[in-house]
């Protein structure tokens, strides 16, 4: 695996940010924020507060309206669009809705981030299936999404987020749709990277698990941030 | 270059409804790409032919005097020693010739029939001049030398008219190259529309692909990769499709009267340039296939 820089400073650092969808209203305004390099935070708040969508603005798949996002020290709306995918490597992403690919098995939708950046298929065929492995999906290798139930799915989508081990983890709801036991099996998977260097960022709703993993969680409200 | 054919693609591009009539269309694109290429090489390598057959003669035409038919001989025969004489004399003229009357009997047989009837018919003589191709005359000069001389004398060089069949080969060339031309921009009209739908269809796919570092480039590669095997399948077809026509070409050429067409084949390079042509509407194909998805992606995400 790549070996990772040290990261010094801010990961994600947000300046007076708005966004709105289209003509809409702004649903998150004027955030301020910064993600220490190697931090861990929830993210929490009412549904429809704007969670998924301040992950999509570090993800890099909104502009917002207003404001300044610099993520790995990079300004991001003066970044040059072929310099996009180098950073976005650097950033794995747990999708909500898990977005994972229908016609590729287990092992290749979490192989994609590794193929995305040129790994040799020899270390792909060996990464793959161990942390499947790790995450009870063994003997689901070859299965393709749609004959997954929506815990197995949602494991894939974190296989596939956590695999190129990222700089920066985004993870929004990333345990939904599985019972408590797998949720704090994969809560120790973060925290193992987290302690590897990574920086997360998991949106919750899941108030008990927040608490205890006893991490700072930040609180979006009518559209701003407050620290819980 | 890598994602090309067989190879593995995170894009499910093998089932696209869009693509699949992709080599139907290659395929008569290909078709008559090699049919006018074929067209063109053929018509080159005929007036190739018969430059070489011409470009060394020349024919001098004394025509026949008028009145008795024993005076009119012995004058033209007079004349055609005289026009000998000249053409002997003049640098680049390897010979000359007269043709024999008995010879031009037999070349007038077929039309006029009855040999007593062409005993009795004032023929023109004919002076058959064969010339150094590297060292040819000047045929102006000598033809105004000739009827200075020979009054009666025509010099009919064939390469008047040769001239301009080379001429009509090179317009019929031309002609083949914007029709090859234009058959590959319909080619690639028809690939970006193909590119562009495919990625309409799959918007999702790549926008997840973005989402997880791929550059265009390997987003573009995928559907370059596809378009080149389908623009190879078609090409294939298309060019196996000519071959009833190859064959039918020269039969017709084979049974064509006097037999100056029999031994005429295409030139290697012609054939060259037709088996290149499915690998070529495949390259053709590539190409349009990643810039079109470069154009588009810069556009979409
Ligand atoms: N693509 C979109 N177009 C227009 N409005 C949108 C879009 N996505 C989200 N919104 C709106 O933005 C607001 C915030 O949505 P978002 O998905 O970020 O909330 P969330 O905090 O993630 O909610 P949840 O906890 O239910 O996932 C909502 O009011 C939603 O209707
Ligand atoms: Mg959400």
């Amino acid at each position: 695996m790549r070996a990772k820089p040290v990261e010094t400073g801010n990961v994600v650092q947000l300046e007076k940010i708005g966004l709105r969808y289209g003509r809409g209203p702004e649903i998150l305004q004027d955030i301020s924020l910064a993600l220490p390099a190697g931090s861990f935070h929830f993210l929490t708040g009412p549904s429809g507060a704007g969670k998924s969508s301040l992950l999509g603005l570090m993800y890099l798949a909104l502009r917002p309206s207003r404001g300044r996002i610099t993520i790995f020290d990079r300004d991001i709306a003066r970044a040059r669009r072929f310099q996009l995918p180098a950073l976005r490597r650097r950033i794995g992403v747990v999708f909500q809705d898990f977005r994972l690919l229908d016609h590729l098995s287990t092992l290749d939708n979490v192989a994609l981030p590794l193929r995305v950046s040129g790994v040799p298929e020899r270390d792909v065929q060996k990464f793959v299936p161990d942390l499947l492995d790790w995450v009870g999906l063994a003997d689901q290798l070859a299965a393709k999404p749609p004959t997954l139930s929506g815990g197995q799915k949602q494991r894939v989508a974190i296989a596939r987020a956590v695999i190129g081990r990222p700089d920066l983890l985004l993870a929004d709801e990333p345990t939904g749709n599985v019972d408590d036991s797998i949720a704090m099996r994969l809560m120790y998977l973060f925290e193992e990277l987290n302690r590897l260097g990574t920086t997360v960022l998991v949106a919750t709703h899941n108030e008990a698990l927040v608490q205890r993993l006893n991490r700072p969680a930040l609180r979006i409200e009518d559209g701003q941030v407050v620290r819980a | 270059m890598k994602g090309i054919g067989a190879g593995r693609t995170d894009l499910p591009l093998k089932g696209d409804a869009t693509s699949r009539f992709l080599p139907w269309l290659v395929a008569p694109m290909v078709f008559l790409s090699a049919v006018a290429l074929a067209a063109a090489f053929l018509l080159y390598a005929l007036i190739g032919r018969w430059d070489r057959d011409v470009s060394g003669t020349l024919t001098v035409e004394i025509a026949a005097a008028p009145g008795d038919a024993a005076a009119a001989a012995d004058k033209t025969h007079a004349e055609v020693e005289t026009a000998i004489r000249l053409l002997k004399d003049t640098p680049g003229v390897i010979d000359a010739r007269a043709l024999p009357q008995a010879e031009l009997a037999q070349l007038l047989a077929p039309w006029l029939g009855d040999r007593d009837l062409l005993k009795q018919l004032p023929l023109p003589a004919l002076i058959d001049v064969s010339l150094r191709a590297d060292d040819r005359p000047d045929l102006a000069a000598l033809a105004k030398r000739l009827a200075a001389q020979v009054p009666d004398a025509t010099l009919d060089d064939h390469r008047v008219w040769l001239l301009r069949l080379i001429d009509l080969s090179r317009t019929v060339a031309v002609l083949a190259i914007v029709i090859v031309a234009l058959i590959g921009a319909v080619t690639s009209a028809t690939v970006v529309y193909a590119t562009r739908t495919g990625m309409a269809v799959h918007r999702e796919v790549i926008e997840v692909l973005h989402l997880i570092g791929a550059t265009d480039d390997y987003i573009a590669r995928q559907f370059a990769g596809r378009a080149f095997v389908l623009g190879l399948e078609g090409g294939i077809v298309g060019l196996v499709m000519t071959a009833p026509v190859q064959l039918g070409l020269g039969l017709v050429a084979r049974h064509i009267e006097g037999g100056f067409l029999s031994d005429l084949a295409m030139p290697p390079l012609g054939w060259a340039a037709c088996a290149v042509l499915p690998v070529a509407a495949a390259i053709l194909a590539m190409v349009t296939a990643r810039l079109t998805v470069h154009g588009t992606l810069a556009r979409m995400l």
